[in-house]
């Protein structure tokens, strides 16, 4: 009897090698992440870690380059159109954002209220970003036209304008003009995220308060706000993380000009690698927005955490 | 603390009317439950009494006010909702103080208050924490807790108890009744459960589609219904109604589905052969010789007492004893109603005969 078992429990243990290595939670774990793995590196991690080594290399369109170290960065310090892009691109995130959030607050609490139409309002607010960032570049590069700008056009027949306005033309005016482009199109982002934040609040809330004495004011003081906060953070990192990247809007609009006057950080870089053809310096321009994104980040991260009172569990 | 005074009160959503004219006077420091099935416009007619409804037509005063037009916060009420409503981003100190806060109360006023409801209440230990670290009971205790911070003229509950399990809703119940004996505040609560308002009220409203079907206190409700559908909604088990005429020759009878013969004490002047409903209540069957003849279907000891479900003339009934009576299923028995406490009721009207 043994001595017939025995082979067939050898056997029965070679069969099994792939069977219990499919079993094993261990290795079908990993299995089962090799994919995942495999697209963060393969679009994630290499392309950030190409533009990390780029930005160490003097390497231009067509050639190879050699590494040279933080050399890069160290003439892009004495470089005033980079500290100018850097100028610009606070400015554009700082006012953009604040405008955004502002009116993203104000129309999605008006949205909120019952109105007539409303889900016809919902719709168009969120047209600006239905629209091609391209396509409405164009036409706010219309609007802004020196010789055709609509604005201009109005004000003049209207009597307040005497000559056409140069939007574009006037740095600080094209400075104003992109940020309120820019506000335009990020607006539905902010208004309807914060929507989806304001039906989560429990209309009982505000009855309640209503009974507790509380104006309008207060209510939206003491339960709209604070119950809000976690999504304002939220949607507060996601707008200032978009503004401070923007490209396409700024590149179909001015190109970064009047003399640089709008370059944004991304769009120098852009002009400095592909169209200046200096890979390395345009990638170490990139890189050196990374201070400022993650700054951001980790600015959210801490606003982010929960609050005491959402933390679950008793005690 | 006050009385309030709702007078042929109606509410329209659209052209939809949900209140068909209801008046209710509350003495004060009464405990008024409004009780009905879901639909019924009880939660409506609470929440115009809060203010949180336009009044459609007629008036609801406060004391010797007229609110129609007066905002919610200028009422001096407090309201205890379904869902608690707690400010989660608030502590219970806080979500207690809330109201004195914003009435500019200075600090120590609102802590003295604070303290003096959670002692009260038995919130003491709790003042520092979260609602969501709370158990059901205890958010339940806080809600009241916001109530009775306040010292309004009147309570207002709108199903408190229905997202508590069974036992907590039974032990709430006495503390809300506890509450209101110690605190004497005129009180409308707000229910579908009909043991709840029979537990708790000075009266109970029993409201139907939108209209008072009958108001009292809980016993006169429970052994003089003015009509079927009260009769069927106070009272668990609910009442069993048998279908049939009113005899009287000689003798009042019932005759009642497969000519089933039940004693009646009386009949009304004038009813003999009138097609009636015979309202009989499950505990009001005795097991007796000359009673209906009956066939048992199931039988549900709960312990302190024996529900049977049996066969009168082909229509189940319910009967409840408290002596232990051996019955299997299948058993031929002979259940007497107590004539002198069955109801009689107009077969087309439902009013009581």
């Amino acid at each position: 009897m043994a001595v017939i078992a025995e082979p067939v429990a050898a056997q029965v243990k070679r069969s099994s090698l792939w069977s219990r290595a499919f079993e094993s939670r261990n290795f079908l774990g990993a299995m089962f992440m090799v994919p995942a793995i495999a697209i963060l590196i393969l679009f994630l991690a290499y392309p950030l870690a190409l533009g990390f080594w780029l930005g160490m290399t003097d390497t231009k369109i067509g050639g190879v380059g050699r590494f040279i170290g933080f050399q890069n960065f160290v003439s892009l310090s004495k470089d005033s159109v980079f500290w100018l892009s850097v100028f610009n691109t606070l400015f554009y995130t700082v006012f953009a954002s604040i405008v955004k959030f502002a009116i993203g607050l104000y129309l999605a609490l008006l949205l909120n209220e019952r109105l007539p139409f409303k889900s016809m309002m919902r719709a168009i607010v969120l047209l600006p970003f239905v629209v091609p960032t391209v396509l409405s570049a164009i036409a706010f590069w219309w609007i802004y036209d020196s010789q055709f700008s609509i604005i201009s056009w109005v004000l003049i027949k209207a009597g307040l304008l005497t000559n056409y306005i140069d939007f574009l033309g006037d740095p600080w005016n094209a400075r104003w003009s992109v940020v309120i482009a820019n506000i335009w199109r990020g607006v539905p982002f902010v208004a309807i995220t914060l929507l989806a934040g304001l039906q989560t609040i429990s209309p009982s809330l505000y009855e309640a308060a209503n009974l507790d004495g509380a104006t309008n004011m207060q209510r939206f003081r003491h339960i709209t706000l604070p119950m809000l906060s976690p999504i304002i953070a939220v949607v507060m990192t996601f707008s200032v993380l978009m503004t401070f990247t923007d490209f396409q809007l700024i590149y179909t609009i001015t190109r970064g000009g009047p003399i640089n006057a709008t370059h944004l950080m991304a769009t120098l870089s852009f002009q400095r690698a592909i169209t200046g053809g200096n890979l390395g310096e345009g990638a170490a321009i990139s890189n050196a927005m990374i201070p400022f994104l993650v700054a951001a980040i980790l600015l959210s991260f801490f606003g982010l955490q929960r609050s005491r009172w959402q933390q679950g569990g008793r005690d | 603390m006050s009385s309030v005074q709702i007078r042929d009160v109606r509410k329209s959503f659209g052209n939809f009317e949900v209140l068909h004219g209801v008046s209710i006077p509350i003495e004060d420091g009464q405990f008024v439950v409004l009780v009905g099935p879901s639909g019924c416009g009880k939660s409506t007619l609470l929440r115009m009494l809060a203010g949180l409804e336009n009044i459609t037509s007629g008036t609801i005063s406060i004391g010797d006010r007229v609110v129609n037009n007066v905002q919610p916060k200028e009422r001096d009420i407090a309201m205890v909702f379904q869902n608690y409503a707690l400010y989660p981003h608030m502590t219970v100190a806080e979500n207690m103080g809330f109201s004195l806060k914003l009435r500019n109360a200075g600090s120590d006023e609102i802590n003295k208050r604070v303290k003096r409801a959670a002692e009260i209440l038995a919130l003491s230990p709790l003042l520092d924490r979260y609602p969501r670290q709370l158990s059901g009971g205890q958010r339940q205790r806080v809600a009241m807790g916001r109530a009775i911070v306040r010292d309004p003229q009147v309570f207002l509950f709108d199903e408190p108890l229905s997202n508590l399990d069974a036992k907590l809703r039974v032990a709430m119940r006495t503390e809300i009744k506890e509450l209101h004996q110690r605190l004497k505040t005129t009180t409308v609560y707000v229910t579908h459960d009909q043991i709840e308002a029979m537990t708790m009220a000075d009266k109970i409203v029993v409201m139907h589609d939108g209209i008072v079907e009958q108001m009292g206190t809980p016993l006169e409700l429970y052994d003089k219904p003015e009509n079927q559908f009260v009769a069927g909604f106070i009272g668990s088990p609910a009442m069993n109604f048998l279908k049939g005429h009113v005899r009287v020759n000689g003798v009042a009878t019932f005759e009642g589905p497969n000519g089933v013969k039940l004693p009646l004490k009386s009949a009304p002047a004038g009813s003999d052969g009138r097609p009636a409903v015979y309202g009989v209540r499950p505990e009001h069957f005795t097991i007796a010789d000359d009673g209906a003849e009956a066939e048992i279907v199931v039988v549900e000891p709960t312990g302190s007492e024996t529900q049977v479900f049996a066969k009168v003339g082909g229509e189940q009934v319910v009967a409840v004893f408290r002596e232990r009576h051996q019955f299997n299923p299948g058993d031929k028995v002979r259940l007497k109603p107590d004539p002198s406490v069955v109801h009689l009721f107009d077969e087309a009207t439902g009013k009581r005969m």
